[in-house]
Parts: C-alpha cells; structure tokens; sequence
C-alpha cells in the first residue's frame, strides 16, 4: 500500500468510499506520522485513543453507507479551537489545563461531516505572532529547510503548527484561524494552501479570541482542492454568533477546476515595495501570466491607503485583545498565581501566564484605549480601516474579480531570526495580508514556487466579500501551473 | 429637549441660601425571563451560581447574543418616559477588572444609547407637579456579587446576577430638592411597574440610584458634584440628599472647595462618607464591542410596541377625572401604585353604574379600604376585601339599598367574615327602609310626641336635624335618609 499520510483528502474520500481502506488505518498511518515527528512541535497535544474510537464510529457509518463529507478524514485542530473534554490553551500558559465543557461551532461541524481528530496544533501565544515562536509550548519547525543548510526554520504564525503538520504529512488539513495573516503567511512558508475566509463566513464561537472583528477560522490543507472540501464544512452560519452571516453556504470543490476565461484580476500598485527581493516580484509576474494564459485578463488597480493598514491593524488588534484578554484573570479556570489581595493576583497571575508578545500587546491594546489617547489613535485607525474598505470596494466596482498579490515579503526564516531587537520586524511579515482582514475580505495563499535556496514561496488572491469560489477557481489556475511542493523527509 | 425646572426647597446656610442640583443614574433591573446576551435564568433567589451560562463565566471563545426580549423592554420604557427612540444604538465595552466581572469588562452602551431623551411629570406635595429631564436610557449589564463574609481568607462571587439586563435612566440636573428626588424615582418607579419591564422592587436590588448632587448660590454657576453609589430606598435618596447637600454647604462656608468624588450613604449614620476621589476613578477604557454588531430596528418595530403600550399613570388619572368625575388628589392616589389602580378599575368593573358611582367608589378605595390596609399594615395585594366585594358595598350604597353608616359596619363584616356584601344585607337585616309608608309611620309618632320639638324647629328649621336623628335612631339606621328628610320637611312644614 502507498503511504496513506502523502494522500490528499479528494483521494483519501475515494480510497473509504471504495474501501481501499479504512480510516482507522488511515489515522493509524498519521498517529505514526505525528509520532515520528515530535522534533517538529506542531501537535501540542495528540490524542490517539480518541481519533481511533472516532475513526471506527466513522468506519462504521461508511460501511452503511452513511458516512458525511468528511467522513474519516484526519485532521489536526489549532489549540485556539474550544474541543469538549480536550485541553484547550491557545498555546498560553493562562489557560493551563484548561478543559472546556464546550466544543466550538467549526470543529462540531468537521466532527458532524465524518472527520477525525488527530490532537491539538501548536500557535503562537493567542495567535499573536508571525513565527510560532510565542507558544507557550516553544516554536514549531517548518518541515522546509535552506538547501544544504540544517538551519531549523520557523513555519510562520500563528498557525505554524497546522501548516507545518500539513505541509509534514502529519494530517491531511487542520483548522487554521487568521486575524492579520495568520493563516495565509504560514501556508505561504510551507507550501500549504491556507484560506482566510470572509469576515462572517465562519462562526467564531468556541474560538479563542484574539481580535474579534479580525478573527476568522479556515483551513490549511495540501491543494486548493482540498482546502474547498474543508470549508464547505467549515462554513456557515451559527445564531451563537451574531457576527456570523446568514448566508448560505456553496458547495466550494464544485468552483475548482471552474473556468476563469474573462475573469479581470487587479495587480494592486502599491504592493510593488521598495526593496522587495526579486523573486517574490518574479513570482509574482510568472502567477500573473499563469492566470493570463487561463484567459483571464490583468489589470493594474490601486490600493492607496495600503501602507497605513499594517500600523492601523497594530492599533485595532492589540485594542480588542486587550479586552479580549482581560478575562484571564485567575478568578475562574487556569493559572492562578495567589497574592496578598485581589489585585496582586491579577498581577502575578497575568505576569505570570502570559508571555512578552502577549503582554506588549495588552499594553499596547489598553494604552490606544485609555482616556486622551483614543480619540488619537483606536478611533483614527478605526477610519483608516473605512478607507482601506472603500479602496477594495472601489476595486470591485470596476468589475474586477479578485486582486492578485504576493502572500509574504520573504520565504520563512531561521527560529530565532527576526524579531529579537525590533519587534516591529516580525510584523511586517503581515504587510500583504492585513488589508484582508481590516476589510474582512477572504484570501487564500496558494503555493507558487520556490525561492533561491529552495524553500516555498506563495501568491495570495484576494476576493469580494463571500466570493470564496472564484478564489478558488483562481487558486486552483496557479496550483495547477506551479505543482505542488513536499519538503524532502529529514525529521 | 428644554425642561422649565421647578424651584425646590432651598437650604439656608450663614452666607445665605443655597438651591441644591441634583441629576440621578437609576439601574433598574430588566424584567425578562433570561439574561441580555446569555439565554441564563433571572430568577431571584437561586443558589449561588446556579443561573450561570458559559458566556455568563467568560469562557474562553464564548460569544454574547442579544436578548431580543430586553431590547423592547427598553423601547417600550423609552415610550413610557416620552422619549426619543434611538433606531441604532452600539454596545460599548466598559472595561475594569473586579472578580464579579467575568469578562473584565462590562457590556453597556457609551455613545449609542437606545433611547435618547424625555421627560416625565412628578408629584409633589400639595398636588404640584414638577417635569424632570430625562436625558438617556441605554442596556447593559449587571456584574455578579462578591461575598466577602464567607471564610477568612477568600472572597467567593456568584455570578447568578451577572449579565442580568439592566436599563440605566440618566436624569438631567433637573432636580432640586429631596422632595422631587424622591418624587422622580417614585414616579419613575411607577411607570416602569405599569409597562411590566422592571419589578421595581428596591429590596432585592430591582431598583437602584447612583444620585449626583450639588449646591449653588440660587441662579449661579453650577457647583461640584459628588455622587452617591447604589442608593436603594427612596427614603435613603430624602435623607442623603440633605446630608450632602448640607456638608457640601458647611465646607464651602468655611472657605473650603468641594472634591469631586464618589460617596457610599451609611443609613446607620445617616451620613455619607468617601468611596473614591476622581484621581482614583478608573479609566474604563470604553470601545464598541466588536463581539456585537450595532443594534437597529424599524420604525414600525417601535410603532408596534407604542400601540400595545398599557395606560400609563398620567393617562389613567387625566381618565379617571375625565370620565369618573374624580378629584385631581384622589386621581392622584389611585394612579400612583400600579395595584391601586388595577384594584380600583376592577372596583369600577364590578359596578352596574360606574357614572353614578365611580366617584363613590374611589372614595372608599382610598378612605375606607387604604385607611383600613394601612392601620393594618396590609398591601393592597393582600387585601382582606375584594375588589368584587368594595364594588357590591358601593353599589349597595349608589341604588339607596344601605346608608352610608350601615356600609360602614357591613364593610366590617366583609373584612372580618368574608361573604357575599348582598347576601349579608338580605340575611341580617340591613336593608335600609325605603318604604314610605313605614318611615312616615315612625315620622308621625314622632312629630306626635314632641309637640315642644315641632315648635323648635318650625321657628329655627336646622333643629329638624333632631327629627332626622330620631328617626334614624328607630329605624336602626335603615331609613333611608333621604326619605327622611324629606317627610321632615313636608310634615313640619319647613
């Protein structure tokens, strides 16, 4: 038999359905997986027992003929995702061991459709990063490494534990969230397809916030083909969520291999930036052309309030989680570090549970809120959001389709590397994908090619609101024009 | 919205007198079966922590969802105090830190409140009325309760009260004396018991008032106010509103200046003293909550809820006088108690004339039947009579079956004994003689045997009085006094 884990999930449903074989032996063949990849720390937590129990449920119901679209499928869930009876932490050291009572609406739905769950995925601290090096479980490595070079690579964040799984072998899609780029940077550094859904699409109850109006669950998985299939059961709308939009939710695999003839993609101007090395601008020409040679047409748009929208997000987001975050608190579930009074327990609890990322985050967050400096800066950044918004909008009404950029300013980078001194360096990992979500658009990164020293390098699609499908269909156009990438097996 | 304020009692100092401002920030608790963002019970009284949703404990990833119930009781509450609906109105977070705020902050509404403002008229002594301002009514949320008496070294919280709708009704500084504070929040309470969307129960912590208060030199600029947290008797509001106004004199005549600060009233003492100084008041950090979207309805929503509105006290007394002929005083009294009034109307509805004896009816719901409730320390929900009852004694006395007098004793009977009032009529006797036969049978005896008498009172006729007396006096009180009168006159001649 040809090793289960190298499937895809299109492929792994055709094998059930014909019963090639069971899911039991296709999580089986993960479990090992996982388990010869512990140097890489994606999974936080694996939980074996229950995947088997769960893929022998599933094995039953395919053997009926009853199984769902999703049926027996592996997956790895982000620790951000509320999972009833399994330890929850957002990778913080605040929430211990926290076990929720709760299973959040996204991963009900996997479990609904027939999936199984592998074990938790490692994060960055509350998803604040860019790396996966704020894990209160330490950095995730990118299965990618620098031709000739052992140097160990972060995967990017903060969903570097679901993309470096993904991109390893170790399942065959995860559950992903994304605030500023944190779906679509780390599927960039692995050679993953990581889609960003619009704001809405998803419910974002049972995830742990960050930042609520950025917030979005997607997925991570190895083609565009299969990162259709989890959204569509991803996707929906959820009455706990008032955010979550009434829409109904298309059958998304039904878009891929969907013709894109006629279709305008917009080159956004101000996406060229000074300094930006030469093979993410030849990446992007060569995914441009892709897409010509598809029959759809190029068309240079304008962007203009683009540069603001890195130091806006860095004003609306860090303001939300302060508040998000204020209710890890000691009081109630987690870490509790006592002191003399009340007080004191917050201090040593918060100083204590959270790490410096997320702490400099809170002090941001509350400093942009407090009374003489809102007005300054949370409302300011608030109308540069309008106006980010109103340039897409702009874009759109001229009939173009989707807007074609590069999905990160590097390939992935050395852990350790950036960062350090300059804490604004790791941000500017997001330059690309902020936008998206300050006007709560949906993105997908799609594998594009590889730069000089062989690591992966992706292009980033961006649609109209609640037009998943025609990226797609788009994605779908340069994945079939680059061909997939799998990191060599070192680990 | 321009309000004429009415003058209030003013306060005399060494320097001279001294007017009093006060605005006041009621919290009253939203009468719905769940929570405003959480589908967890309200009830009072369970055991701690018995009425707690996820979101109500912040969990992590938990999600609020607007109670639709709460939103039209505040709209409802917003066309009861003739208010300005707000179509869109935002939830703020307001955000501190206290163990009784799972979330760390508090879901309210800062600059989108949604309902804007009104007015409502209040009852003073001596049947004035004064009109105060009110400036914003908005949603939020109540915080869970700390206990801090149940072990030496910890604090528990129960969270039962947590996320329980409140609405906060902001008065504009209209207010100028104790006696208006306490007929604001007496008339306040009054409207919000008849739309049924807040109990106003004080003692459970229904109701509350944050009360800011003030003092000027009559028409001067406007002095620094202190404001007194979470007041929960109307008594308590009259009696702390004196204290501080009083203190905040004395200082400012001893040369000194008033901080701006917020103050606790010790009812023990009948003082206030400080809780925080302004230096120490928290930045709260307000900001939408992105967890929401801003709340908007139509204006045929809010056209709905107004048509199904219950009469309010003022429209219910302008009725009474109106169609009953009642007094604006006695109007007054029926109406200020939503029970009151609902047990007079169903007086009214017991009655086969409610013309010719509504008026009579009111005056034995107030004289006989509240006299009576108040000696004994009886609500009205407890009383021993019927409204059934009171309304066959009145009819009684309205179609000339008993007098006055006799409805007073059989009123006593009811009270003690219970029974149908007719019944009791027809089986002890109490019938008032209407037979003009008979009465001027007793009429002639008596005229008979008191030549003197007849004499008397032919030549000063208010002596006929005597007669009347007399006859009632054989009668056993039953002789229609009327009949009595009459006869008297045609018989004496007078």
């Amino acid at each position: 038999m040809t090793d289960l884990t190298s499937l895809t999930i299109a492929e792994a449903r055709s094998g059930l359905a014909s019963k090639s074989f069971t899911s039991l032996e296709l999580t089986d063949a993960h479990l090992a997986a996982i388990e010869a990849a512990r140097s890489l720390n994606a999974f936080v937590l694996e939980t074996p027992d229950q995947a088997r129990a769960m893929a022998r449920t599933v094995d039953a119901k395919i053997a009926k003929g009853e199984g769902g679209p999703l049926a027996g499928i592996p997956l790895g869930i982000k620790d951000l995702f509320a999972t009833k009876d399994v330890r929850t932490t957002a990778c913080s050291k605040i929430l211990g061991n926290f076990v929720p009572p709760y299973e959040s609406t996204v991963t009900s739905q996997l479990w609904r459709d027939g999936a199984v769950m592998l074990g938790k995925l490692n994060n960055d601290e509350f998803a604040m990063g860019s790396s996966n090096e704020t894990s209160c479980f330490g950095p995730v490595v990118n299965p990618w490494r620098r031709e000739g070079s052992n140097t160990a690579l972060v995967p990017g964040g903060s969903s570097g534990g679901s993309a470096s799984a993904v991109a390893a072998l170790l399942c065959m899609g995860a559950t992903a969230t994304d605030t500023g780029g944190s779906i679509r940077q780390p599927a960039a550094f692995t050679a993953t397809v990581g889609v960003k859904p619009t704001y809405g699409r998803c419910s974002r109850w049972g995830i742990v916030a960050f930042a609520s109006s950025l917030d979005q669950a997607g997925p991570i998985a190895r083609t565009v083909r299969d990162s259709a299939i989890l959204m569509r059961s991803m996707a929906g709308h959820d009455p706990k969520d008032t955010t979550s939009v009434d829409i109904g939710v298309p059958d998304y695999e039904a878009a891929v291999g969907k013709s894109v003839k006629g279709m305008k993609i917009g080159i956004p101007k101000e996406y060229r930036l000074d300094g930006m090395p030469a093979e993410i601008e030849k990446l992007w020409s060569e995914g441009a052309a892709w897409l010509k040679a598809a029959g759809a047409e190029l068309v240079e748009v304008s962007l203009p309030h683009t540069k603001y929208a890195l130091p806006a997000y860095y004003i609306v987001a860090p303001a939300e989680a302060s508040s998000n975050l204020a209710r890890y608190d000691g009081v109630r579930y987690g870490l509790r570090v006592p002191g003399r009074s009340i007080g004191e327990l917050y201090e040593n609890t918060r100083a204590e549970g959270f790490g410096d990322e997320v702490r400099r985050r809170v002090m941001i967050g509350t400093y942009v809120l407090s009374a003489g400096y809102y007005d300054a800066y949370y409302l300011r950044a608030q109308k540069v959001r309008t106006l980010i918004k109103r340039d897409f909008e702009d874009c759109f009404a001229k009939g173009i389709s989707a807007i074609l950029t590069p999905a990160t300013p590097s390939a992935a980078f050395g852990v350790g590397e950036k960062g350090g001194a300059d804490p604004v360096e790791m941000y500017l990992n997001d330059i690309f994908t902020v936008t998206v979500n300050m006007a709560g658009l949906p993105g997908i990164a799609v594998p594009a090619g590889k730069d000089a020293q062989g690591l992966p390098l992706g292009l980033q699609l961006i649609g109209r609101p609640f037009d998943e499908e025609t990226l797609f269909s788009l994605g779908e156009v340069v994945e079939q024009a680059a061909g997939r990438f799998t990191p060599p097996r070192w680990w | 919205m321009t309000v004429s304020v009415k003058p209030g009692k003013l306060i005399k100092g060494q320097t001279g007198d001294w007017e009093v401002v006060i605005g006041m920030e009621v919290h009253a608790q939203v009468t719905s079966k769940s929570k405003l963002f959480s589908g967890a019970s309200t009830e009072f009284g369970g055991e701690p922590n018995s009425h707690v949703s996820l979101v109500d404990a912040a969990m992590p990833g938990m999600l609020p969802v607007i109670n639709e119930e709460c939103v039209k009781q505040a709209v409802r509450t917003g066309l009861g105090l003739n208010a300005k609906i707000n179509r869109r109105s935002v939830f703020d977070r307001k955000n501190y830190f206290y163990p009784d705020s799972p979330q760390g902050y508090q879901i309210s509404q800062y600059k989108s409140p949604i309902v804007g403002e009104g007015e409502i008229v209040v009852e003073l002594d001596g049947g004035k009325t004064a009109t105060i301002g009110i400036e914003r009514l908005h949603l939020e949320q109540d915080a869970g309760k700390s206990l801090h008496d149940q072990s030496p070294t910890m604090s528990y919280v129960d969270l039962n009260r947590s996320g329980v709708a409140l609405m906060e009704i902001v008065s504009r500084p209209d207010i100028r004396d104790a006696e208006q504070a306490k007929a604001y929040v007496t008339k306040l309470r009054s409207i919000l018991r008849y739309l049924g969307t807040c109990d106003g129960d004080m003692e459970k912590g229904s109701l509350r008032a944050d009360v800011n208060v003030s003092v000027r030199k009559p028409g001067g600029p406007l002095g620094t106010r202190c404001e007194i947290k979470n007041m929960n008797s109307i008594n308590f509001i009259g009696q702390a509103i004196e204290y501080e106004a009083r203190r905040q004199i004395e200082i400012i005549e001893d040369g000194g200046t008033i901080d701006q600060e917020t103050r606790l009233f010790d009812p023990n003492k009948g003082e206030t003293r400080s809780m925080r100084s302004k230096e120490e008041a928290h930045d709260y950090r307000y900001f939408p909550d992105p967890d929401l979207l801003p709340l908007e309805f139509t204006q045929s929503y809010v056209d709905e809820l107004k048509a199904k509105l219950p009469e309010l006290p003022d429209q219910k007394k302008a009725r009474f006088i109106e169609s009953l002929g009642l007094s604006a005083y006695d109007a007054g009294v029926l109406v200020a108690e939503r029970e009151s009034a609902v047990f007079y109307e169903a007086v009214l509805d017991g009655l086969a004339d409610k013309a010719r004896d509504g008026k009579l009816a009111a005056n034995w719901v107030i004289n006989e039947l509240f006299g009576r409730l108040n000696k004994e320390g009886h609500g009205i929900t407890a009383s021993p009579v019927s409204a059934a009852q009171l309304a066959a004694i009145v009819g009684l006395i309205g179609e000339g079956t008993i007098s006055g007098k006799i409805a007073k004793d059989l009123f006593e009977i009811v009270w003690q004994e219970g029974g149908d009032p007719r019944e009791l009529v027809e089986a002890r006797g109490m019938k008032q003689v209407t037979d003009l036969g008979a009465i001027e049978k007793v009429v002639d005896d008596i005229i008979a045997a008191n030549p003197d008498k007849v004499a008397q009172a032919k030549a000063k006729p208010q002596l006929a009085g005597w007669f009347v007396g007399q006859v009632m006096k054989q009668s056993g009180g039953k002789a229609n006094p009327q009949a009595v009168n009459d006869l008297l006159k045609t018989k004496l001649g007078i």
